[in-house]
C-alpha cells in the first residue's frame, strides 16, 4: 500500500477543511473507531513480525502526521474564529468612560493638619475649647478686665445669656481662652496648639466675622523670649518649607502677654503676590505682620491655676486662613466660606495628600 | 497717631533720617503704619512766573498765559483762574506730574483749540488747603524754576499705631522720649512757665464727683480774640490729620496732640454760676460738639454749671458753651477723669473721641498744672487776653508706683543678658528711677507698668528685640510622640474618607438667619441667638450643619452647577448644662442635582435618591468606627426630611448616629432650592468609643475550612413590611449557620397579589466541621421559613 500518497491526500483534505465541523468529520473519517487509519492500525495484529517491522512504522507515521495536521488545522481554525469574533467586539474607546466624582479637603482643614504635624514634632498636642465662651475665659482670665480698653479692640459678638455663674456668654474672639482651659485641665509643663473658629464683628475685604486662628502655648520652667523666637522661626520655616524665612520682632501690647511681641515676616513681591522669604529690608522686599505673641502674663498663668513664680511660658496666635492664603495663593478670604464647588475643587486638596514630615507637610501645586 | 517730622523735632534734637526714625519707631514698639512724604506728591510742580495773560480766543472764562519756568523758554498754558495775571508767581504742574487731589496725570493738550503745556494750581489741587477760588499766589521773590516741593518745605508725616497701653505716646512728646531713650537723639525738656493770674477766677470751680473727676483745674482768660490760627499751628494740626477750626479750639487740640493732655475751653459768657463736675441725672441730655444729642445716666460724669450740662466729661464738649469767633472770655478746663468711668461712659454712649482715647487709657496725673500753663501761654500769645488765677479743685491721684525688679530677669524672661548699668540707663531715659536695690519708681505717665515683667519689656524693647537670640525648646529623646486624641484622629480620617468618596469639603458660617436656624431647631433646648449680630443673615448659631450646606447648594445651583456633593465637618451648637453650650462634632452632607449626567451608555441624567444618602451615611459611619452592622434603620429623621424617604440609623432605639434621606419639598422651597436634594447628617458624638486597649496585632487569620453555601428564598409579604425586618428575621433564624443575608429582589406586579410584594434574599451558610447534609439544609430552610412566617411572610413556591 502506498502510505505516502494516503498521507498526502489526508493532509490535503485537512488543509482544505473550512470549519471546525468539517475538520471534526475528517478526524472521525481518519482516526475514529471506524476510521481509515484506525483500520490500518488494526491490520498490524494480523501481520507477521517481519511485515510488522517494515509496515508498522509507516502506519504509525501516517497516524502521527494526520493527528498533528488535525491539531494544527484546529488551532488555526479556532484562531480565525476568535479573530472574527473579536473583530466584531470592537468598541470605540474614544468614547468617555464613566466619571468618578472627585472630592477635596478644604484648605483650612489641610493647613490645620499641617500645623498639627509640625507641632507634634516639637512636642505640642492639639487642644480645643468651646466657641460659645463665657467672658471670664475669653477676657477676664486673660487679664482683660471689664473696663479694659482692650475689650474694645475685640469686636465681640455677645449672647443675651449668662451662665450659671453669671458670666456673659459670647463668641470667643480668639483661641486664647483655650490657654486657660488647657492649663486648668492639664497643668504644667504643657505644650499645646489650639486651632479653631473665632469670631469678630468685622467685615470687609480682608475680614470676615468668622475666621480661624491657631493658638500656641508652652509653659515650663525657664521658658523665655528666645524660646518663643526659635519656636516661631522653626514653625514658619517648616510650614513654608523655606530656610530663608526671616522674622522681625516688634514690641507690642496684648493684655495676656508681657513682654508682648508682634512678629513680621519678610516677603518679596513676585508677580503681584507676596512670597515669604528673605529680609523685609532687602531690595524689592517688605515686612508683613503675621503673628501676635509674647511671654505669658503672670496673671494669666495664675488664672490657669499655676504658680507664676514657678512657671513661665509663651503664647502666640496666628490666622489659619491667612497662613493658607500666603502659602497656597488665595486672595479672597470671603471665598473660604462660600462653599463654591468650583473654588473648592480648585483650592481644595486631594484627600490622599496627608501632610507628613517625611514627605514635606505642604502639597505642591 | 500722625505727626510731622518738624513737630517731632520740636521735642527731639536729632539728625536722624526719616528712614532711621521709622525703623527705630518700629523697633521700640511704635508701629509705623505709613509715612507720607509730601515731596513725593509734589514731584513735577515748579515755582513759575506768569509773563503774559491774554484772553482765550474761543472761551470767555479762560486765559492763555505764557509762563516762565526758569529755563528761559516760556511755556504756553491755558488757565481758568480769575486771579491769573501777568506778574503773578505761582505753581505750575508740568506734563507728567500727578495732581495730588484727584490723582490724574497732567498731559500736554489743546484746550478749546489752544495748546496748553501744564496747569497752574490752586492750594486745593495740591492738597495744601481748601482754597479753590484761584491759583496759588506766592511772594513775588519766590525763586522761579525751583521745585515747588523744595520751596514749600517738605515735612514728612509719620502715621504711628499706638497700642492701648501707651497713653504717654498719644502725644508727640512721649514719642520723642521713647526715641531719645533708644538713642536717636536728645529729648528737649518741656519749657513750662507758670503764667500768673492777674485777677481771681470769676467762676467757682469744684468737683462734686471726686470718684469720676478727682481733679478739676481751671482758670479764665478774658479779652481774647478768637480767629484763624497761625500757619505753624495749622500745619501741625493738618499733619496730624485734624482740620483747623479756630485758634482757641486749635490750641487745646495742639496741647492734646503734643503732650497727650486733653483740655477744654468754654465760652465764659455761656456759663452761669459755678462750673463743676458732677454725676449726670438719669435722662439728662447733652448736645455734643458733633451735633448729636446724648441721653445720660447717673453712672456718667459731666461738667455742668448751675443751668445744666456743658460737657460729657473727658469725652466731648457741648455745643452750647463751645468757643466761637465771638468769644472774648474763656474758661479753661484741665481735669483728671477716672479711666474706667470714661471707658464705660464712652461705650454706653457709643461715642469715641481723641479725648476719650487718652482719658480712658490714663493721662499723666502729674501734668495738670503744666498742661494748664502751656495752654494759657499759647492762648495769650496767639489770642491775647488776660489770665485769671488758677483754681485747683480736688487732687489727681499720685500715679507713682514702685516695682521691685531683678536685672537678671532680662535674661530669664526676656532671653537677653543686659548689664545692670545699661538697664539702669535705659530705665532712666524713659523716666524710671532704679535705686541701689533695684526698687524702680515708675513715672506718672506710665499707668501700664506695674510689674517686673513690664520692666523687662521696657529694657528689652529699648535694647532691641533683634538682640534676643533664638534658643531651641528642649525636646524629648527619640522620635516625636503621637499627640492626636481619638476624637481628633476620627475627625481627620472621616474628613479624608468623605473627600475620597467624591465629596467636596466646605466651611460655612457658624451662624444662620433666624428662620433657617428655626427650621432645624428641633429638640435641642433652644437656639443661641446673638444679641449684636453683624447682620440678620449671621444671627443664630447653627443647630445643624444642613442649613448652611443647603444655602451653599443654592448658590452653586444659581451659578449653574448641575450636580453637587458637599460636606462639612464641624460643630453644631446646642444648649448644655449650667448655661454653657454643648458643641457637638457633626458631619453634614448634601447631594443635590445630578448624580450622573446624561451619558452615551447610561442614557438620561440620574438624580440623587435616598439610597445614595444611605450609602454615604453607612460608609462614613463605618470610616468613623461605628458598628454599622448593628445599626437599625428607623424613622423620625425630622420634619426637614421627606416623611416617606428618610430614616435614622440608630445604635439601639435611642442613640441616633445619623439621619439621611431626601429633604422635604417645603424646606427646599423655604431655602429657594430646586429639588430634589438628598442630605446626610452624622452625629459623631454618639459613636461609642472602642473598648479595650488598642494593640496593633489583628485577630489571627482563620479562614473556614469548608466553602460557604448559598441558598435563595423568595417570600410574599405585606407590601408595607420593611425589607430590613425580613432580613433581620432571616438572619436570626439560625445564628450558628447563617453568616450573611442579602436582599436582592423587591418585586410587585404580575404573580404577586395586590397589597403584597415579593422579597428575595440570598442566604449564606457557613458549615463548620463538615459539609451540610440534605437533612441539615432542609432544617435550616425550615427555620428560615418559620422565622419569616412570624412576619406574615409566605415562601413562594
Amino acid at each position: 500500500m502506498d502510505y505516502a500518497s494516503t498521507r498526502e491526500e489526508a493532509l490535503a483534505r485537512i488543509a482544505a477543511a473550512q470549519d471546525l465541523d468539517a475538520l471534526e468529520a475528517l478526524r472521525i473519517e481518519f482516526l475514529g473507531k471506524q476510521g481509515s487509519i484506525s483500520g490500518l492500525l488494526k491490520t498490524l495484529g494480523a501481520m507477521s513480525p517481519e511485515d510488522r517491522q517494515t509496515v508498522g512504522p509507516q502506519i504509525h507515521a501516517l497516524r502521527e502526521g494526520v493527528t498533528e495536521a488535525l491539531a494544527a488545522r484546529k488551532a488555526g481554525l479556532e484562531a480565525a474564529v476568535l479573530e472574527a469574533r473579536l473583530a466584531n467586539e470592537t468598541v470605540d474607546l474614544t468614547l468617555p468612560a464613566p466619571d468618578a466624582p472627585r472630592g477635596s479637603v478644604h484648605p483650612v482643614s489641610q493647613v490645620m493638619d499641617e500645623l498639627a504635624e509640625i507641632f507634634a514634632d516639637l512636642g505640642f498636642a492639639v487642644a480645643t475649647g468651646p466657641e460659645i465662651e463665657d467672658d471670664w475665659h475669653n477676657f477676664t482670665a486673660l487679664n482683660i478686665p471689664e473696663s479694659h480698653p482692650a475689650r474694645a479692640m475685640h469686636d465681640t459678638f455677645y449672647f443675651p445669656d449668662k451662665d450659671a455663674e453669671g458670666r456673659a456668654m459670647l463668641l470667643r474672639t480668639h483661641t486664647s481662652p483655650v490657654q486657660i482651659r488647657a492649663m486648668i485641665e492639664q497643668g504644667a509643663p504643657i505644650r499645646i496648639i489650639a486651632p479653631g473658629r473665632v469670631y469678630r464683628s468685622d467685615s470687609d475685604a480682608t475680614h470676615t466675622p468668622m475666621f480661624h486662628q491657631v493658638e500656641g502655648m508652652v509653659i515650663d520652667r525657664g521658658i523665655h523670649l528666645g524660646h518663643l523666637k526659635w519656636t516661631l522661626e522653626t514653625f514658619l520655616k517648616a510650614f513654608f518649607e523655606r530656610d530663608d524665612i526671616v522674622l522681625r520682632l516688634r514690641p507690642s501690647y496684648f493684655p495676656f502677654t508681657e513682654p508682648s511681641v508682634e512678629v513680621d515676616v519678610g516677603f518679596a513681591l513676585v508677580g503681584g503676590k507676596r512670597v515669604l522669604g528673605g529680609s523685609g529690608d532687602a531690595p524689592g522686599h517688605g515686612w508683613m505682620e503675621l503673628l501676635g505673641s509674647g511671654m505669658m502674663n503672670r496673671k494669666v498663668i495664675a488664672a490657669g491655676g499655676l504658680d507664676p513664680d514657678e512657671w513661665q511660658g509663651f503664647a502666640f496666635g496666628v490666622g489659619v486662613d491667612r497662613l493658607a492664603m500666603l502659602k497656597y495663593g488665595m486672595d479672597d478670604l470671603r471665598a473660604f466660606f462660600d462653599g463654591d464647588a468650583r473654588w473648592l475643587s480648585h483650592y481644595g486638596f486631594n484627600p490622599n495628600d496627608v501632610p507628613t514630615l517625611s514627605g514635606g507637610v505642604g502639597t505642591a501645586a | 497717631m500722625k505727626f510731622s517730622l518738624s513737630w517731632l523735632k520740636d521735642h527731639l534734637d536729632t539728625s536722624a533720617s526719616v528712614e532711621e526714625i521709622a525703623a527705630k519707631l518700629n523697633a521700640v514698639g511704635l508701629e509705623v503704619e505709613g509715612i507720607e512724604d509730601p515731596a513725593a506728591k509734589l514731584a513735577g510742580f515748579k515755582v513759575a512766573k506768569v509773563l503774559t495773560a491774554e484772553r482765550h480766543p474761543n472761551a470767555d472764562k479762560l486765559q492763555v498765559l505764557t509762563v516762565d519756568t526758569g529755563d528761559g523758554q516760556p511755556l504756553q498754558v491755558v488757565c481758568g483762574a480769575p486771579n491769573a495775571r501777568a506778574g503773578l508767581v505761582g505753581v505750575l504742574g508740568l506734563p507728567g506730574a500727578v495732581v495730588p487731589a484727584g490723582g490724574f496725570e497732567l498731559k500736554k493738550s489743546a484746550i478749546r483749540g489752544v495748546e496748553s503745556n501744564g496747569m497752574m494750581c490752586s492750594t486745593r489741587e495740591l492738597e495744601l488747603g481748601d482754597d479753590h477760588d484761584g491759583i496759588i499766589e506766592l511772594p513775588a521773590d519766590a525763586p522761579v524754576g525751583t521745585a515747588f516741593a523744595d520751596y514749600h518745605g517738605t515735612d514728612p508725616v509719620f502715621d504711628v499705631a499706638i497700642t492701648p497701653n501707651r497713653p504717654d505716646c498719644m502725644g508727640v512728646y512721649g514719642i520723642a522720649r521713647d526715641l531719645a531713650a533708644a538713642g536717636l537723639g536728645t529729648l528737649k525738656p518741656i519749657a513750662v512757665q507758670a503764667v500768673p493770674g492777674s485777677f481771681p477766677c470769676p467762676l467757682p470751680i469744684r468737683t462734686d464727683d471726686p470718684e469720676g473727676c478727682p481733679a478739676f483745674f481751671g482758670r479764665a482768660i478774658r479779652g481774647v480774640k478768637n480767629g484763624t490760627s497761625p500757619q505753624w499751628l495749622q500745619d501741625r494740626l493738618l499733619s496730624a490729620g485734624q482740620r483747623p477750626i479756630s485758634a482757641l479750639v486749635d490750641i487745646t487740640n495742639y496741647v492734646m496732640l503734643a503732650y497727650g493732655r486733653p483740655a477744654h475751653a468754654y465760652d465764659l459768657a455761656k456759663l452761669s454760676g459755678a462750673i463743676f463736675a458732677r454725676r449726670a441725672v438719669d435722662g439728662e441730655s447733652c448736645l455734643a460738639l458733633n451735633g448729636k444729642e446724648y441721653t445720660l445716666t447717673s453712672a456718667m460724669t459731666v461738667i455742668a454749671d448751675d443751668a445744666g450740662v456743658h460737657d460729657i466729661a473727658g469725652i466731648m464738649g457741648g455745643e452750647h458753651s463751645g468757643c466761637s469767633d465771638e468769644t472774648t472770655d474763656v474758661l479753661l478746663e484741665v481735669a483728671y477723669f477716672d479711666p474706667v468711668r470714661i471707658g464705660e461712659t464712652g461705650r454706653a454712649l457709643n461715642l469715641t473721641s481723641d479725648a476719650r482715647a487718652r482719658f480712658e487709657r490714663g493721662v499723666d496725673p502729674a501734668f495738670l498744672d503744666a498742661g494748664l500753663a502751656i495752654l494759657t501761654e499759647l492762648i495769650v500769645e496767639i489770642c491775647g487776653g488776660e489770665p485769671s488765677e488758677v483754681i485747683q479743685a480736688g487732687n489727681p491721684p499720685a500715679g507713682t508706683k514702685v516695682v521691685a525688679y531683678d536685672p537678671a530677669m532680662s535674661e530669664g524672661l526676656g532671653g537677653v543678658a543686659i548689664p545692670g548699668d545699661r538697664q539702669r540707663e535705659i530705665l532712666a531715659a524713659l523716666g524710671f528711677h532704679a535705686d541701689a536695690q533695684w526698687n524702680v519708681t515708675v513715672p506718672s505717665w506710665r499707668p501700664d507698668v506695674d510689674g517686673a515683667a513690664d520692666l523687662v519689656e521696657e529694657v528689652v524693647r529699648i535694647h532691641g528685640l533683634d538682640n534676643v537670640a533664638s534658643v531651641a525648646l528642649p525636646r524629648v529623646d527619640g522620635v516625636a510622640r503621637p499627640t492626636a486624641t481619638p476624637a481628633q484622629k476620627l475627625e481627620r480620617k472621616l474628613r479624608r474618607a468623605a473627600a475620597a468618596r467624591g465629596l467636596n469639603e466646605a466651611v460655612t458660617w457658624s451662624f444662620l438667619p433666624e428662620a433657617e436656624a428655626e427650621a432645624f431647631a428641633d429638640g435641642n433646648g433652644g437656639l443661641w441667638t446673638l444679641a449684636n449680630p453683624i447682620s440678620e443673615d449671621l444671627k443664630v448659631m447653627r443647630p445643624s450643619l444642613l442649613p448652611g450646606l443647603l444655602s451653599a447648594a443654592k448658590r452653586n445651583s444659581d451659578r449653574g452647577a448641575a450636580g453637587l456633593r458637599l460636606f462639612e465637618l464641624g460643630r453644631r451648637y446646642l444648649r448644655g448644662t449650667s448655661g454653657h453650650s454643648d458643641e457637638r462634632l457633626t458631619l453634614g452632607a448634601v447631594l443635590a442635582g445630578e448624580k450622573t449626567p446624561r451619558g452615551w451608555a447610561t442614557g438620561k441624567a440620574a438624580t440623587f435618591d435616598a439610597f445614595d444618602a444611605k450609602a454615604e451615611a453607612l460608609a462614613l459611619l463605618a470610616e468613623a468606627g461605628a458598628p454599622v452592622d448593628n445599626l437599625q434603620v428607623m424613622g423620625e429623621a425630622g420634619a426637614q426630611f421627606h416623611p416617606g424617604q428618610s430614616a435614622t440609623l440608630r445604635l439601639g432605639p435611642k442613640t441616633v448616629l445619623a439621619r439621611f434621606g431626601m429633604l422635604h419639598p417645603a424646606l427646599l422651597k423655604q431655602f429657594d432650592v430646586d429639588g430634589p436634594v438628598a442630605a446626610i447628617e452624622l452625629f459623631l458624638d454618639g459613636i461609642p468609643a472602642k473598648r479595650g486597649a488598642a494593640g496593633f496585632a489583628r485577630a489571627a487569620y482563620a479562614p473556614p475550612a469548608l466553602q460557604a453555601v448559598t441558598r435563595d428564598f423568595a417570600f410574599l409579604v405585606d407590601s408595607q413590611l420593611p425589607a430590613g425586618d425580613l432580613v433581620r428575621a432571616v438572619k436570626g433564624a439560625d445564628k450558628a449557620n447563617i453568616v450573611a443575608v442579602r436582599l436582592f429582589d423587591d418585586f410587585r406586579g404580575q404573580g404577586v397579589p395586590d397589597g403584597q410584594k415579593s422579597l428575595a434574599v440570598e442566604v449564606t451558610l457557613q458549615p463548620a466541621e463538615k459539609s451540610y447534609t440534605e437533612a441539615e439544609l432542609k432544617g435550616i430552610a425550615e427555620a428560615i421559613t418559620a422565622a419569616a412566617a412570624k412576619l406574615g411572610a409566605v415562601l413562594r413556591g
